[in-house]
């Protein structure tokens, strides 16, 4: 709980944060960034969870495990995407999803 | 243990005991042993029917040795098993060729296990098709035994094998899913009398289902079987698919899984929607009068000895469909023997051809030449069959065909007659093609010089040969007892028309 | 008297064709002769002791010939129509017996020697037990269809002997023309015997043929005569579908193209099956059901039988002529003679002396058997001396052959009906017959007479007179095991005319007394003089007669020469129609238009799926999008119509 900042701007922000994630993810054609692009959604939505705990349910802790749940999670999956990506510019020397299309016939 | 459940038991634990082979010479001997016991089992049943038959009267149980087991009560749907005397007849040619086709792959290359165990889960299938009298039971032994023919030509096959598999899958499959309507057709309308709604076959034929269902679903049931009969239209997958088919399956696919065609449309479609049948029995006596005469004269042109054997096969199965749209005993067991005839018959035609071509690396005719000389034993073998073929007395075909015409001959109508003559004008077209290949590739000149020296026959193919070679004989002989076994198991269905 | 044991005739060559045919690589010349020797003279003798039995102790009960039968069901078509197997002994099969055992027995000795160092030796001795089996059968068969089924057989037979040498192309295309070209036929036959079985509701000959029973027509057999088809009773159409069968095999016009190449096969096999036993297998079939024949709707179906046997015998003769190869020479002369009989039986009423035309056929049946058989074994002898067929290849070979000179002789003498040799006993009795009933065929039939005399002997003073050729080898007599069965041959022939026949064979089983009839013997042993002397001016010496009138007759030689283009049309009509207006448009109909609407439909398929594809790109991110697009137009929904 801040005081002077309503649950609604929090959203607000998280909301944007969200989406620009989704713009990243949708239109970035670097692999890199497009792996920050999904970290940024997950933050979001980590950050939501911990914002609507504090303010609706102020003596749980539930939303507060979520995001540390969320945070473990995703550096885990940063962990396995960026090998993967490393073992993928090894194999096409490029990190563009474009040129990574041999899945696709 | 039921004597008819060993059916599905044994090649089913041949399967098994298959996966744990290390080599060839261990998947074949398992494969032979299986082959040998079901063999076995089939002459035993034989005799245990006759045992059986002369205490039980087929007015009072036209089904033997019946089981029932509840398998999914919701539906009612019943593992129930039974043979008359057709099943039986066809246990027995189902284990003759399965033996055959396990000899003529003694010495199958790659993958033997693999090899030996889907053509066993084919058996599989086909056994427990022949002996289920429950529609659902039945439909699923039917999908079990059409699915690994997709392995068997895609993997093993020759030729442009991926089409051919992919060809004969899908018609197939295609036609599973008419068969299903029909099937679930039948099964929505099987209480029509009241009672419970049911799969089974003889609960079925108690029932009188209305004219108008009938008349719906029996096209639906009787294109689903015939297009595995190689009904004209729907026959193209047949030479595909058996120009790319390894020797065996070849073997197996014409001389057993297309006789699921006739005997599932005579058990399912006929039996169970009489109205149907004579009702509709003009439009498809049309198709199949045609399919006589035209794969008996696209067999003329063809110069690859599997595609003269496949229009052949159109043509004789082609009169198995006329005489059972014949409706009435004698030409209904004219097309039971003539399945069984056709089956030993093209078995040993495609044993045989899957024999020279090893030997000289080519099934087109006229680049043989010859062979009477350095394959004699094979080539007087093809000549037996071919006399077989077209339908010489002392022969298993002679026998069949004969019932055929003398009870399509029973129809007065000019429609019948015209049907009836095309058919038997079929026997000279027959006679011309089987010559043709016989004058072109076994007599002659020999054509090749390497043809000299090739290997003759080993025991392992003589023994295929001669297992297939003695049914032929066995029944162009002696046909009576089998001819009266059979029609005395028409009667129930006789009595529905 | 119990005719059981006759089973046994048939079983017998069966037994051997099993031996020899399962081992035919295994077993040696010698001892594959011999066992196929044995085995026929075992039922050559089981033949002629039948024959004794039925003809003289126990055939006859007040004065009628009895009929036995002895069966078995062998399967069953409905609850009242079956196939039966078994023996029916009556005169004509008991005569048939007697023919078949004498001409194979020659012809299995002869063939000891004429195929002696052959390759397949073995083999060819399985087939002729084979081919003897069947024929038995044939003879003996009870009912309609026991009669198709052998009928069938001797088919195989005769394929297989012809198609003997089977590396050599023209035997290949022989065996196949005589197998299709029956086939063919039997097609007519087998439908009229279904039609028969269907209408009459047996296929027994005892029973189709009850005399009785064929003239009320409220019989069972006689029930269905009411029904029609193109203006005829069925069973007349049944019958005349039965001749067909019978005309190929006995290879009446226009189905007679076959028999000519069937020459193909070595010569014992031309002797016994294209001359003496299978071809007159037709007249038999028809002399079988002469009852039948005769009394339905009065006959029509004999007269089909009368014209055309008197039409093949005549264009056969003509035909015969102007050949050059030998065996062609007396291929066509078979085919006449069979004219001959086949017409007599055509002419034939039924009971007392009315039947002479049934007993006349039959008669020439028996000699014909005997004196043609003879021929063709002469022929072989001779085409194995020279090693060639044609005619211009022989001459003056008299010198060489003294045996196989004088006993074709005889039966050249027999053939052209002069007495006292046996065709002219059995010739005389037919163009009696014939001037009786039909004068027409009477004509025709004393022009053949004529006819065969010349043709008979321009062969004859051809091969053995004439001039001389220039021979590679010197020829020489055959050896004995060859020349013997062509003396005994030719005894028979010599003196086989006096049999009693009418006594014997008749319609009606009665038998009766017939005598010569002078004023037609003069006739036609007096156009037979006329045809013989003509061929000894016109080939006797060497002369240039022949080619005169040959050049004279140009155009219609010509047609002649080549069997008035008859191969040709049918080569034609099979090849050109058949073959490719019909059998291939089949085969590309079905690769391009059946397939291809299955191939239609799968591509059709597979372009739909080709097109909609694109959707599915492969990447994430458009997945992505269409994702969270699809979520936020979900949500949108659901909040407007939330509120």
């Amino acid at each position: 709980m801040i005081p002077g900042v309503t649950i609604y701007e929090i959203l607000t922000v998280t909301t944007l944060l969200f989406f620009i994630g989704v713009y990243g993810f949708v239109t970035r054609k670097n692999l890199i960034s497009i792996l920050l692009s999904v970290e940024l959604m997950l933050n979001a939505v980590a950050i939501n969870f911990v914002a609507i705990n504090k303010y609706l349910y102020p003596d749980m802790l539930e939303g507060v495990y979520f995001s540390v749940f969320i945070i473990a999670v995703a550096a885990a999956e940063t962990a396995l995407a960026i090998s993967i990506i490393i073992n993928l510019y090894r194999l096409v020397t490029s990190v563009d999803v474009n040129v990574t299309e041999t899945m696709k016939h | 243990m039921d004597i008819l459940s060993l059916f599905v038991i044994v090649p089913v634990l041949t399967v098994l005991i298959l996966v744990f082979a290390k080599d060839l010479k261990q998947a074949r001997t398992i494969a032979l042993i299986g082959g040998l016991v079901q063999l076995g089992m089939a002459v035993n049943l034989l005799f245990e029917y006759f045992k059986e038959r002369a205490l039980v009267p087929t007015s009072e149980s036209p089904m033997l040795f019946v089981k029932d087991y509840i398998w999914f009560e919701n539906f009612n749907i019943h593992y129930t098993i039974g043979v008359d005397g057709i099943s039986v007849a066809m246990l027995i040619l189902t284990s003759i060729v399965v033996l055959a086709g396990v000899f003529i792959s003694w010495k199958i290359k790659d993958l033997p296990k693999e090899f030996f165990v889907s053509l066993i889960v084919l058996a599989t299938g086909v056994y427990g098709f022949f002996i289920s009298i429950d529609l659902f039971t039945m439909f699923i032994f039917y999908e079990i035994a059409v699915i690994p023919m997709y392995l068997l030509i895609g993997i093993w096959g020759s030729g442009p094998r991926e089409y051919s598999a992919m060809k004969l899958t899908l018609m197939l499959m295609g036609a599973s899913a008419l068969l299903l309507v029909g099937i679930l057709g039948i099964y929505f309308n099987s209480n029509a009398d009241g009672g419970a709604l049911t799969f089974n076959i003889l609960e079925i034929a108690k029932v009188n289902i209305p004219f108008e269902a009938q008349k719906l679903f029996f096209p639906l049931t009787f294109i689903g079987f015939a297009v595995l009969g190689a009904l004209f239209p729907f026959h193209t997958w047949s030479p595909d698919g058996h120009a790319s088919a390894p020797t065996a399956v070849s073997m197996l696919h014409a001389g057993v899984l297309m006789k699921l065609g006739g005997y599932g449309i005579f058990r399912v479609a006929m039996y169970l929607l009489p109205l149907g049948a004579i009702d509709w029995s003009w439009f498809f006596i049309i198709l199949a009068v045609i399919g006589v005469v035209y794969g008996a004269l696209a067999a003329i042109r063809q110069n690859d000895l599997k595609y003269i054997n496949a229009y052949s096969s159109v043509s004789h199965l082609g009169m198995v469909l006329v005489a059972l749209l014949m409706l009435n005993k004698t030409a209904w067991n004219g097309a039971i023997l003539q399945s069984l005839s056709h089956g030993f018959m093209t078995a040993l035609f495609f044993a045989l051809i899957g024999m020279i071509y090893e030997r000289t690396h080519t099934r087109d005719i006229q680049k043989l030449g010859g062979l009477l000389k350095v394959l004699p034993f094979i080539s007087a073998v093809y000549i037996i069959g071919g006399m077989a073929s077209l339908g010489l007395p002392g022969f298993s075909g002679f026998v069949a065909e004969m019932n055929i015409f003398v009870g399509a001959f029973q129809h007065q109508d000019l429609f019948h007659r015209v049907a009836t003559i095309a058919t038997i004008s079929a026997i000279v077209v027959t006679a011309v093609y089987i010559l043709r290949v016989v004058g072109i590739m076994l007599m002659g000149p020999i054509k090749n010089e390497e043809f000299n020296d090739l290997p003759p026959s080993t025991w392992f193919e003589r023994y295929g040969l001669y297992l297939l070679l003695i049914p032929i004989i066995g029944m162009g002989m002696a046909p009576l007892w089998l001819s009266d076994m059979i029609l005395d198991s028409l009667t129930p269905f006789i009595a529905r028309f | 008297m119990d005719f059981t044991y006759t089973i046994l005739i048939p079983l017998i060559p069966l037994a051997v064709f099993l031996i020899l045919g399962l081992n035919a690589l295994k077993i040696k010349e010698n001892v594959a002769g011999i066992v196929g020797v044995l085995g026929l003279l075992a039922s050559t003798i089981l033949s002629f002791y039948t024959a004794f039995q039925y003809f003289f102790k126990v055939g006859k009960v007040d004065g009628v010939y009895q009929t036995f039968v002895e069966k078995t069901t062998w399967m069953n078509f409905t609850d009242t129509l079956a196939i039966d197997m078994g023996v029916l002994i009556d005169p004509i099969s008991v005569m048939m017996l007697v023919v078949v055992s004498t001409i194979s027995l020659m012809v299995h000795l002869y063939s000891r020697g004429y195929m002696h160092g052959d390759q397949g030796f073995t083999r060819f001795f399985a087939y002729l037990s084979l081919f003897s089996f069947s024929m038995y059968g044939l003879v003996l068969a009870t009912n309609l269809f026991q009669i198709y089924i052998f009928w069938e057989l001797v088919g195989v037979s005769s394929f297989l002997l012809i198609g003997y040498y089977y590396t050599k192309p023209s035997a290949i295309a022989a065996s196949k023309k005589a197998f299709i070209v029956t086939r063919f036929a039997d097609f007519g036959f087998l439908v009229g015997v279904i039609m028969i079985g269907f209408y009459t509701g047996t296929f027994d000959f005892v029973t189709l043929n009850d005399p009785i029973a064929l003239q009320d027509t409220a019989s069972p057999i006689m029930q269905n005569i009411g029904v029609t088809f193109m203006g005829f009773s069925v069973i007349t159409t049944a019958l005349v579908l039965i001749f067909v069968g019978g005309a190929g095999k006995s290879a009446m016009f226009p189905l007679h193209i076959w028999l000519p190449d069937a020459m193909e096969g070595p010569t014992p096999v031309s002797a016994l099956i294209h001359a003496a036993t299978m071809v007159v297998a037709g007249v038999y079939l028809v002399a079988r059901l002469f009852p039948m024949f005769h009394f339905i709707e009065g006959g029509i179906a004999l007269e089909v039988v009368a014209y055309v046997g008197g039409f093949s015998s005549l264009i056969a003769a003509v035909i015969a002529l102007t050949q050059y190869d030998i065996k062609r020479i007396l291929a066509f002369s078979t085919m006449s003679q069979i004219g001959y009989m086949m017409m007599a039986l055509g002419i034939s009423g039924y009971g007392g002396v009315e039947g002479l035309g049934f007993t006349a056929s039959m008669f020439h049946l028996f000699t014909h058997a005997m004196f043609k058989a003879l021929l063709f074994l002469g022929a072989g002898s001779v085409i194995h001396a020279v090693h060639s067929n044609v005619l211009q290849d022989m001459g003056g070979l008299r010198k060489y052959m003294p045996i196989t000179n004088i006993t074709f002789l005889i039966a050249a003498l027999a053939i052209a009906g002069v007495p006292p040799f046996a065709g002219f006993f059995s010739k005389d009795e037919i163009l009696a017959a014939a001037y009786e009933s039909n004068q027409l065929l009477f004509w025709v039939e004393w022009i053949v007479a004529g006819l065969t005399a010349f043709y008979m002997f321009r062969l004859y003073f051809g091969i053995f007179w004439g001039k001389e050729r220039v021979y590679k080898h010197a020829p020489h007599e055959s050896p004995l095991s060859m020349t013997l069965p062509l003396m005994f041959l030719a005894v028979v022939s010599a003196i086989a005319g006096l049999v009693p026949f009418s006594q014997f064979v008749s319609p009606d089983l009665v038998g009766y007394t017939t005598h010569i009839h002078m004023d037609i013997a003069a006739m036609s042993v007096g156009i037979g003089v006329l045809g013989i002397a003509i061929a000894w001016i016109m080939y006797k010496k060497e002369t240039t007669i022949a080619d005169k009138i040959t050049s004279a007759f140009g155009f219609f030689y010509k047609w002649t020469y080549n069997k008035f283009y008859i191969d040709e049309l049918y080569l034609f009509i099979t090849r050109q129609i058949i073959f490719k207006r019909i059998a291939q448009p089949f085969a590309w109909f079905d690769k391009n238009v059946v397939d291809g609407t299955m191939n239609l439909i799968g591509n059709t398929t597979v372009d739909i799926s080709k097109k909609i594809k694109g959707a599915q790109s492969g990447k994430v991110q458009d997945y992505a999008f269409a994702f969270i697009s699809g979520v936020v137009i979900v949500i949108m929904v659901f909040i407007y119509f939330m509120n």
